[in-house]
């Protein structure tokens, strides 16, 4: 039970943080601007398609290609994929590095709270901050829908895509913070380990056999792209959620080996 | 009496580096201790251990009847921790700060609002409530890390060099503080400024070089480890006579001649020298305007006990 309140705390003066420091304003003001470019873009670039295939009403099959899920959804889920790769490292670069450098750790850790109790606290409150900034783009399919029909499900199915893949993210952005007292070395660090499991299942693509096989299922993009397809599959959600929870537990360790050596 | 911290052959490595060695020492529930040592002696790692922030290399470190490793989480329960040079977040207000400390406590959602606004006028925090922690001047700040410790009201305090970097008023506050605490809560705190753990504790622990030299109260560390006796006198007379004439009475170990006709003599521990000093004065015709035995202070204690440990070691 006090656990659970331990947690909160965590959680609510990590909130408090985020939102007294500029970090959460500018990220989120330039993860919306890209996002909301690329909707946009998309959005026109559906209508002039539509609108050809309309007047030519010769190809059938194009025009049954022609739906808001395939040609505006998917490449923006595409996008987003990737400026996650941009955007989570300035999100959690600061959790863990920031506590060591100004010493503020040393309040924390000898306050009774339990390791997972800080580390799931500060998992927590970044992934709030993620999907505060995640729920300003579902405004993007409810404009949509009051001009064309949008299939709900599917479009679900790519936003728990883009949720498990945020949340992912931040796992291993958590990890890399709790490696240093610098903040941009944590940055980097995260930055090239994400981009490492975003494009390791491209070895596939070289024929490397059954590692090949190992290395796609490791990679982040394989799995996020069959959500991103309307596909919920049993083995991306296992996928997900255990890469989350390696992390955490690799933050955990992490934490526990600083009492030993120091 | 109930024994609030007991450490017994406590031992930590930084790596190759030995940073304390074999420590062993008890405090008893409601005591005041002092931690002293020069610079780099192991006290920032001891308390750091105590806190549960460290684990120990060997040895164990029991708070209130649970152990520093393996009851980390009671241990933490039971104290109030102040590091030093306190650091806090810099973004939270001081009310914000208070009340993440009192939630992290396991404080009970109704009593915190209480327990925050209890610790604030404890320590005198009323003023600055509403800032943010980074505008906070040093001494409001080192109040606050005093502040938090007390939340939850925690039967041990451990405070690492409450007052290093105040100002002398704010270290007359700070120090006003920690004796208001007596009673209440056992204390205890580190320190390399003698005359502050003289006036705070009831007894000191000295330590050099990670391990514990004298554990005492600060006049028995006085008396006993001051080497020898010593009188104060102030005489009107010649100068060289009078300092001849005082280093020839027997038991007299050295005169110090201290200018304007003041005189240290200094004897052997238990020589009751001044009825003999009297006399001499008064024979030769000279006039004895001041007469005082005078302890051995504590740093000079300190300066003794650490200075023969180096010269122990280099031979």
């Amino acid at each position: 039970m006090i656990q659970i309140r331990g947690w909160l705390a965590v959680v609510r003066k990590e909130l408090t943080i985020y939102f007294s420091t500029p970090i959460f304003y500018i990220t989120g003001f330039f993860f919306l601007l890209l996002a909301g470019y690329f909707f946009y873009t998309n959005v026109v670039y559906y209508s002039i398609i539509s609108f050809q295939a309309a007047q030519q009403a010769s190809n059938p099959q194009i025009a049954a290609q022609l739906n808001p899920l395939q040609m505006v959804f998917r490449p923006l889920f595409a996008v987003l994929g990737i400026i996650l790769l941009f955007l989570v490292p300035f999100i959690t670069m600061r959790l863990m590095a920031e506590e060591k450098r100004s010493g503020t750790a040393e309040l924390l850790f000898t306050y009774p709270l339990t390791d997972w109790a800080v580390i799931s606290g500060k998992f927590g409150a970044a992934l709030l901050i993620y999907l505060i900034l995640l729920a300003f783009t579902a405004t993007y399919p409810l404009v949509l829908s009051l001009i064309t029909r949008v299939d709900w499900g599917a479009l679900g199915a790519g936003y728990l895509g883009l949720v498990l893949l945020g949340a992912a993210c931040l796992s291993l952005g958590l990890f890399a913070s709790s490696l240093t007292e610098n903040q941009i070395v944590a940055g980097v660090v995260a930055f090239a380990l994400l981009l490492l499991f975003w494009i390791i299942g491209w070895v596939q693509e070289l024929g490397a056999g059954n590692l090949g096989k190992v290395f796609q299922y490791l990679s982040l993009l394989d799995h996020y792209e069959n959500f991103t397809r309307g596909v919920i599959d049993t083995r991306d959600l296992v996928y997900c959620l255990s890469f989350i929870y390696f992390f955490l537990f690799l933050t955990k360790r992490q934490l526990e080996s600083r009492r030993w050596r120091a | 009496m109930q024994t609030m911290i007991e450490v017994q052959d406590l031992t930590k490595y930084y790596g190759p580096q030995l940073a304390v060695s074999r420590l062993d020492f008890q405090v008893a529930a409601g005591e005041i201790v002092g931690f002293l040592g020069p610079n780099g002696a192991g006290k920032t790692t001891t308390l750091k251990i105590l806190a549960g922030f460290l684990a120990p290399s060997a040895g164990t470190a029991r708070i209130n009847g649970y152990d520093c490793v393996t009851d980390s989480l009671a241990v933490r329960r039971s104290l109030g921790y102040v590091p030093e040079n306190v650091a806090i977040y810099p973004d939270l207000t001081v009310t914000q700060f208070l009340r993440f400390a009192a939630r992290a406590k396991g404080v009970a959602a109704k009593a915190e609002t209480g327990e925050v606004d209890r610790v604030v006028a404890a320590c005198g925090l009323e003023e600055v409530r509403g800032k943010l922690v980074g505008a906070l001047s040093k001494g409001f700040r080192q109040r606050l890390g005093l502040a938090q410790a007390l939340i939850n009201q925690p039967p041990l305090l451990i405070m690492d060099e409450p007052t290093i970097g105040l100002d002398p008023s704010q270290i007359v506050e700070i120090r006003q503080l920690i004796k208001n605490l007596e009673g209440a809560h056992t204390v205890m705190l580190s320190s390399h400024i003698l005359p502050e753990v003289s006036q705070l504790c009831h007894r000191v622990i000295i330590i050099n070089r990670g391990q514990i030299v004298a554990s005492d109260t600060p006049e028995n560390l006085s008396r006993q480890l001051g080497q020898g006796s010593r009188v104060l006198m102030t005489v009107a007379g010649p100068d060289d006579e009078v300092t001849a004439a005082l280093a020839a009475i027997s038991g007299v170990n050295r005169v110090l001649g201290q200018g304007e006709g003041n005189y240290l003599v200094e004897a052997d521990h238990g020589v009751e020298l001044r009825p003999q000093l009297a006399r001499m004065v008064v024979e030769r015709g000279w006039q004895l305007l001041e007469l005082k035995s005078q302890e051995f202070t504590l740093e000079e204690v300190f300066i003794n006990l650490v200075t023969e440990e180096t010269t122990e070691d280099e031979s």
